[in-house]
């Protein structure tokens, strides 16, 4: 068998789940989809002696649509919430994103939740989360509290979630009437790792771009949200100077070489991608009045 | 720490290809294995190990997963199908074999969708479930929807003509079955 041995443990509630955690301690994983712990587990890169296995817990595969907010709980299945029409109607970045994260079938497993708790800076999700200044809910022996995405994502594969604390859910924040928002990467094969992606946020009002943001996929330490609003605010959306954007862009980014891309490459698409779907959120926020959004 | 000796087992029940099917196994045996070596369902076939290649792609509770990259204690009291329940499925017909194939296998069996035929059971799985989304794929969506499976004979041209041959298969004996029943 692949996997070292590991003791399985099922808790039925979020309180049992983390009282198991609270036992095990720093020798135990959550088990949710897997779909990126187990192929560790298969390549013994980790051998945790406990796993807590969260598929059984109830009251925790909830999508919830709010005013503010779309709730994701730590069961939700990453293509539960692409085919979720109120999410996508409240927030179509989520969609957006999801499309692109690896292939269908991993789809049907992972959880939305899992992957951010996962916080690789390759996936596409702790980059919404980040766009959206979105937050994780978590529970532990100490009680619940709100970890704000930018306090999260502490380095790669990182997060400040303690060893005993549970990600219950994240809230992903709607945006101001009059945004609109769009999604690019470019991988080797679709459903890949990307090379590089970028998502946007643009919010126009009267004509004029008011705010615009982006962030990132695979091409920085951590995800993190680049302000923009200083070089195209104040434009419209047509004659905005999204050659500086890109040009911002390529200096925020931090890549990495590996076998498939250089840094500069990715720098490179990076800043081409950002480009695309800034001018793209821009236009259809002109276009569309933010009805796309409330 | 657990010990290699004493590692702890499961009485694992699952449904597979409508049969309920019991293992006891460790906590870190794949679903995969488990369907492979437990029940001695070697339909499902092992590639990467790692969610890449598509190979191991089985149905669970009717929608595509990568067995291996489940435990089966995980799929407790879960419906699973694997390339062998494929035959079972209402749509599926007997052939000039004599076995029966569902619209996928025999649309893979005409356009010759393989060429060594060990991707073969996940791209099957990948297509059945696919086709009840979109009936009627365009190639291009074709091609999208098996690109999570991969074939290292790169016999992607075959395959994709079989994808879209199963969607006219399947349609016909959708026909067929509404036409029987009215």
């Amino acid at each position: 068998m692949k996997p070292a041995p590991f003791v399985h443990h099922a808790p039925r509630s979020v309180e049992e789940a983390v009282s198991v955690l609270a036992q095990v301690g720093h020798d135990g994983k959550i088990l949710a989809g897997g779909q990126s712990l187990i192929p560790v587990l298969n390549m013994r890169l980790a051998s945790p002696a406990h796993l807590v296995d969260i598929n059984r817990v109830t009251g925790i595969d909830q999508v919830e649509v709010g005013d503010d907010a779309v709730r994701v709980g730590a069961l939700v299945r990453h293509a539960e919430l692409e085919y979720h029409e109120g999410a996508y109607a409240a927030l179509p970045l989520l969609r957006q994103a999801l499309v692109n994260v690896a292939h269908p079938a991993i789809r049907n497993r992972g959880t939305t939740v899992g992957s951010i708790a996962h916080a690789d800076a390759a996936g596409e999700m702790p980059a919404i989360l980040a766009l959206t200044g979105g937050v994780v809910e978590a529970t532990g022996p100490r009680g619940a509290r709100e970890i704000a995405a930018v306090d999260f994502f502490q380095g790669p594969l990182e997060t400040s979630l303690a060893e005993d604390e549970l990600a219950v859910a994240v809230r992903f924040p709607r945006f101001a009437p009059g945004t609109a928002t769009a999604f690019a990467e470019s991988a080797r094969r679709h459903g890949d790792y990307a090379l590089a992606g970028v998502a946007a946020a643009v919010t126009v009002r009267d004509g004029v771009i008011t705010d615009a943001r982006s962030s990132f996929v695979s091409v920085t330490d951590v995800p993190s949200v680049l302000d923009l609003t200083d070089v195209v605010g104040g434009s419209e959306p047509g004659t905005a100077d999204w050659a500086a954007a890109a040009e911002a862009v390529r200096a925020h980014v931090e890549p990495e070489a590996d076998i498939h891309a250089t840094a500069d490459y990715r720098r490179m698409l990076a800043g081409e991608l950002a480009r695309r779907v800034l001018c793209q959120a821009a236009e259809n926020a002109a276009t569309t009045k933010g009805s796309s959004d409330r | 720490m657990t010990d290699m000796t004493t590692e702890q087992v499961h009485d694992v029940t699952v449904n597979v290809n409508g049969v309920p099917r019991t293992a006891t196994v460790p906590a870190r045996r794949l679903l995969s294995d488990f369907l492979r070596h437990d029940l001695e369902l070697t339909g499902t076939h092992v590639g990467c190990e790692h969610g890449v290649c598509g190979a191991c792609t089985v149905l669970l509770d009717g929608k595509p997963m990568r067995s291996c990259l489940m435990f089966a204690v995980t799929a407790q009291d879960h419906r699973i199908t694997t390339v062998e329940g494929l035959c079972d499925a209402p749509d599926a017909r007997p052939c000039a074999t004599g076995e029966r194939m569902n619209p996928a296998q025999q649309a893979f069996a005409e356009c010759h969708g393989l060429q060594c035929g060990f991707c073969t059971p996940g791209f099957l799985t990948t297509v059945t479930a696919y086709l009840e989304e979109n009936p009627s794929p365009s190639q291009e969506e074709a091609r999208e929807a098996i690109s999570g499976n991969l074939c290292r004979c790169t016999g992607y041209q075959n395959i994709v003509k079989s994808v879209l041959r199963a969607a006219e298969i399947r349609t016909e004996r959708l026909e067929e079955n509404a036409g029987e029943s009215a």
